[in-house]
């Protein structure tokens, strides 16, 4: 009887100490999170305060003149990976299309794990193969064929003029576009899986070619998942720092020609923080950037989550 | 017998009509063309990474320290940083990861403060890891005044724990709910049911959600610039700048001196084969189990 009271006790006291511990650990990730926020958005301020909402509009990065702008960079972040997704969506849905309908068992096991074990590859890889394989086949065929092109059409040719570096926004979108198909292939694959073999089936019952069943029953049933799955790509390339920072070419001002050197948030933040005093001007900037990015991410992620949960919820 | 309905007419629009059968066709050659072209890139990748990174992955590589250029360094103190460095942030991130996802699986479940924590625990998985370093320097390496391996191993931990958190809640999700009524029936207290019955069953689930933050936080380089810095000398006191693979890489790829080029890809080279040999375990792991 007193051995089963002490035992009692002894987890009258264990219990819930381990259910607090729980707590308290699930609300370290909440303090951790509003850390990040709270201490970008305070060592930002300065910058807000100093520039005013033009700050989010200037086209500048001046550090002689200490005039800081979000314009560029903004800019930067945002066009990259918007034309990194136009490339990387077809890719991305072509080969979950091909692994999913048409691939032979055989190859499918190959394929299907070659791109998984290359969602992992390191981003630093991604920037290196860029400078030694992309940006040299972007100075000496892309452009000049681009030039050659369009040169002489009044408007695309503001498109493609610009010195043959081979680095800049056109090159930044095709390394990220690469590095992400990989990853957004293996989530729509998941998103392709998940859908009841019995509407694939039926679809063909009635007589529907595979790419009717992809395009007339699969894409609508997964809308909200193939959509979020984009989304999620997205918020991966906007965040991306190394493999930018080696192909963007370090430039601070907005370009027509998609072959002009740029920069993105991240590459600015890896490439100029280490020259920004504490408590100047530029170290303030570059934090208000990097609470924009942490904004941009955080809504990607919302809408994402939203959409592949709002998918799921529907269908159950 | 009335005729079968005319679902069968050369103009119905079901009817594998030649103008389906040719959309259909095109969209099949597109998708062969899709998966190739990604398939050459990457391989491309693969290629460049091999033909640049092994006349330089030699034992040289593992047995000297980063030096001067021309003087035939290695990146021997690098892989010791990085393996301290990685070491510590899981020894950080496994238990505050295990704890939340025990949290989000067994106690909160659908409570408003466990949806809230799930979110935030998304927001920090999927935030740019540049903004986690930046994090870090603010809150750990500026008011102390110095860079440190710790700081490079407390970003390091934030990027992990996510993983671990999601893997940890999706696998306990999987134990079923008789076992842990059998052990409360048997009079088990509910943290022992969680933590040697329940988590014991998701074992091999929550190893390979180790593992793949292991293999994530391994390659990582952008948190770790402004926290660790990069050390070019071979060094054990994680209070001080501590050098790690991806930071060498990024200070010999920027760089114009040949070697140094050449031990940039060696690095690169053993990176990427660290991070898929830890990545193909986890898959032939997984596999097995699941037969």
């Amino acid at each position: 009887m007193t051995y089963l009271t002490s035992i009692k006790a002894r987890h009258r006291t264990a219990d819930p100490f381990f259910r607090w511990l729980a707590i308290a650990s699930g609300c370290g990730t909440l303090v951790i999170v509003s850390a990040i926020i709270a201490v970008m958005v305070a060592g930002g301020w300065k910058a807000f305060t100093v520039f005013g909402p033009r700050f989010l509009i200037a086209n500048v990065w001046n550090p002689v003149t200490q005039q800081f702008g979000a314009a560029a960079p903004l800019f930067g972040t945002l066009a990259s990976s918007v034309f990194a997704m136009i490339v990387a969506v077809p890719l991305a849905f072509g080969t979950t299309f091909w692994l999913t309908m048409i691939a032979p068992p055989r190859l499918f096991s190959v394929v299907s794990m070659a791109v998984q074990l290359l969602a992992a590859i390191p981003s630093i890889i991604f920037g290196m193969w860029g400078v030694l394989v992309v940006v040299p086949f972007v100075a000496h065929v892309a452009q000049p064929f681009a030039q050659w092109l369009f040169g002489s059409t009044p408007i695309l040719s503001a498109l493609v003029t610009g010195p043959r570096f081979g680095t800049g926004l056109l090159t930044t979108a095709f390394v990220l576009a690469i590095m992400i198909t990989p990853s957004m292939t293996a989530v729509l694959c998941d998103v392709f899986t998940a859908i009841p073999p019995v509407l694939r089936e039926s679809g063909y019952g009635i007589g529907a070619t595979r790419w009717e069943v992809v395009r007339y029953i699969m894409l609508p049933y997964s809308r909200e998942g193939f959509i979020g799955s984009i989304v999620l790509g997205m918020g991966r390339a906007m965040g991306e720092t190394m493999a930018v920072t080696f192909v963007i070419g370090d430039n601070n001002h907005i370009s027509w020609s998609l072959f002009a050197p740029t920069n993105s948030i991240a590459s600015l933040i890896a490439l100029e923080f280490p020259e920004s005093p504490t408590g100047s001007l530029k170290l303030a900037s570059l934090l208000a950037l990097g609470a924009i990015l942490m904004a941009i991410s955080f809504f990607t992620l919302w809408c994402s989550r939203w959409l592949l949960t709002r998918g799921s919820l529907a269908r159950c | 017998m009335p005729s079968p309905p005319s679902l069968i007419r050369a103009d119905h629009p079901l009817f594998v009509t030649k103008r389906r059968r040719f959309i259909d066709r095109i969209a099949t050659v597109a998708s062969w063309g899709a998966t190739l072209f990604v398939l050459f890139f990457l391989g491309s990748l693969l290629w460049t990474l091999l033909y640049n990174g092994l006349p330089g992955f030699t034992l040289h590589l593992f047995t000297h320290s980063m030096k001067a250029p021309d003087q035939n360094g290695g990146l021997a103190n690098a892989i010791i940083g990085s393996i301290l460095q990685v070491g510590f942030a899981l020894l950080l991130a496994t238990p505050a990861g295990l704890l939340t996802g025990i949290y989000l699986a067994e106690y909160g479940a659908q409570s408003p403060l466990a949806r809230v924590v799930r979110f935030v625990s998304d927001m920090l998985l999927s935030a740019p890891s540049i903004l986690i370093g930046l994090f870090v320097y603010l809150i750990m390496v500026a008011p102390l005044e110095h860079f440190s391996g710790f700081a490079g191993s407390v970003s390091l931990a934030l990027l992990a724990m996510p993983i671990i958190v999601r893997t940890t809640e999706n696998m306990l999700r999987l134990v079923p709910h008789s076992v842990r009524e059998a052990g409360i029936a048997l009079g088990i207290p509910k943290w022992r049911v969680t933590l040697f019955i329940c988590l014991r069953a998701a074992q091999s689930g929550i190893i390979t959600g180790i593992l793949l933050a292991l293999a994530r936080i391994a390659g990582e380089t952008a948190p770790l610039l402004f926290t660790s810095l990069g050390n070019s000398k071979l060094s054990f006191n994680m209070e001080r700048p501590m050098a790690s693979v991806p930071l060498a890489i990024y200070e010999y790829a920027g760089s114009a001196y040949q070697d140094w080029m050449q031990e940039a890809w060696s690095g690169a080279l053993l990176i990427t084969v660290a991070v898929l040999a830890i990545n193909i375990v986890v898959r032939i792991s997984t596999y097995k189990g699941r037969t």
